[in-house]
């Protein structure tokens, strides 16, 4: 139940915005999350957005990724 | 590659699966890690990653589904309330199929019943706008994760005057079951695999006292299989250091103190209060009651006769849920408790720890003996 989707957020009003994801969108609160800029990944539960996903992170694990499996086929 | 399929990527999983193998050939002795969250049992349960972890490393499933915990009582309380007349109850869908003592939300729509099954508080709010001669109750159960989303429904009734809207609060907090599961003897864990959507809510400075005060590593991780195997590597790599802290390997949604919003809605709509869990019992303030200020929003001041409670018989979920027996070990499991004709409250949802195993583990990692 706890389950939240990114999705990224298209446009806002005050506490209400469009997020889409694969083409579907959806309204979402950003009532717990009024920080969200258009254009950003929000993660959405319960159709609230609960944070923003910070890219930069993202990218930051998947280097680690890639450096474990890089280190698992030696060459 | 979408970044996305990175996560679920053949060679990754493997490359992770030959690590933590590595890793935990060093280990003098096999060691259980316990996942505290629904969505994980799932994932860990879809991906088969049971199977394909080193032998000594064993996972368990804990407390983390929020239906499966939500005790019999409450059911039958919200049962109650849909025999009311004037009463329109909303839920998640989930809780529906859940068996209560004389039968179930399902049943008691069939008999009649204003039962809806909403996605979100904001869907139950919409209904009392449409439906202003009804009373409105929401089932508020859920973690963290969930009840910010309550509180935010709550904030939205008062400020509109939405006088109809009440909620029934079933709120959990993550903490206490954690305190609750290491004290007890029952079930030796090694470490815990931390709830990635909690922790965006808490922050992963919530857990450093498992580390701090009973030398129990942790690691908050994300869903998909190689967040888990991530984890997994994490967990054993503080065992054979010896030195138990709480890792945050899901940086890109969770904070180390959370999201500060969502917090001081919580704490403006609820406070702690001691709540019974199906399983571990009475737990002193592991639960969210209604703040008297908002006792107009608080439907279990409504007076209703609810039958005495009975479980199921025969049904293990209690043990399931501390992670002291697998599903398998239950008689009922597969033989009269399927996820279609479900008797307890861990093969219903998704998430439920015996749903999970009927699904996707029924076959070939076998019934632990
Ligand atoms: S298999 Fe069914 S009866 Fe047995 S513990 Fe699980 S939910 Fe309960």
């Amino acid at each position: 139940m706890c389950l939240a989707i990114p999705m990224q957020l298209i446009e806002r009003s005050e506490w209400d915005g469009t997020a889409e994801l694969r083409g579907v969108q959806r309204q979402v609160s950003l009532m717990l999350c009024p920080e969200a800029q258009v254009g950003e990944y929000v993660l959405v539960h319960a159709g609230y957005a609960i944070t923003t996903v910070d890219v930069e992170e993202a990218r930051k694990t998947l280097e680690l990724l890639d450096e474990i499996v890089r280190e698992d086929i030696p060459e | 590659m979408k970044p996305s399929d990175a996560f679920s990527d053949r060679a990754t999983v493997e490359a992770l699966v030959s690590r933590a193998r590595e890793q935990a050939s060093r280990l003098d002795r096999p060691v259980t890690f316990m996942e505290v969250c629904g969505t994980h049992t799932h994932a860990i349960a879809a991906a088969g990653l049971r199977r394909l972890l080193p032998q000594k490393v064993r996972l368990i499933s804990g407390p983390g589904c929020p239906v499966c915990v939500t005790p019999v009582d409450y059911l039958d309380r919200a049962e109650a309330l849909a025999a009311l007349p004037d009463v329109i109850v909303c839920t998640f869908g989930d809780l529906v199929r859940v068996p209560s003592s004389c039968g179930s939300l399902e049943q008691a729509r069939a008999r009649g019943c204003d039962v809806r099954i909403v996605y979100s508080p904001r869907d139950a709010l919409a209904i009392a706008r449409e439906h202003p001669s009804k009373r409105i109750v929401f089932l508020a159960v859920g973690f963290e994760t969930t009840l910010p989303t309550v509180a935010a429904a709550l904030a939205e009734a008062e400020s509109e005057g939405i006088a109809t809207f009440q909620i029934l609060p079933g709120g959990k907090l993550i903490e206490p079951p954690l305190r609750a599961l290491v004290t007890d003897g029952d079930v030796q864990i090694d470490g815990f695999l931390l709830p990635g959507h909690v922790s965006v809510i808490i922050g992963s400075n919530a857990y450093t006292f498992l580390a701090e005060e009973f030398r129990v590593p942790g690691a908050v991780v994300g869903f998909t299989p190689a967040d888990i195997l991530l984890g997994v590597s994490e967990l054993v790599q503080q065992v054979l250091e010896r030195a138990p802290r709480v890792a945050n390997l899901y940086t890109r949604v969770v904070r180390p103190e959370g999201n500060r919003h969502a917090q001081e809605l919580i704490a403006r709509f609820f406070e702690p209060v001691d709540t019974r869990w199906r399983g571990l019992g009475e737990i002193p303030g592991s639960g969210l009651g209604v703040r008297a200020t908002w006792a107009h929003r608080d439907a279990s001041t409504i007076e209703v006769a609810v039958p005495e409670p009975r479980e199921p018989g025969g049904c293990r979920c209690g043990e399931v849920l501390k992670g002291v027996i697998e599903p398998p070990q239950c008689p009922l499991f597969d033989r009269g408790c399927t996820p279609d004709a479900p008797l307890g409250a861990c093969m219903v949802s998704s998430e439920g720890t015996c749903a999970a195993w009927y699904r996707h583990e029924r076959f070939g990692a076998g019934a632990a003996a």
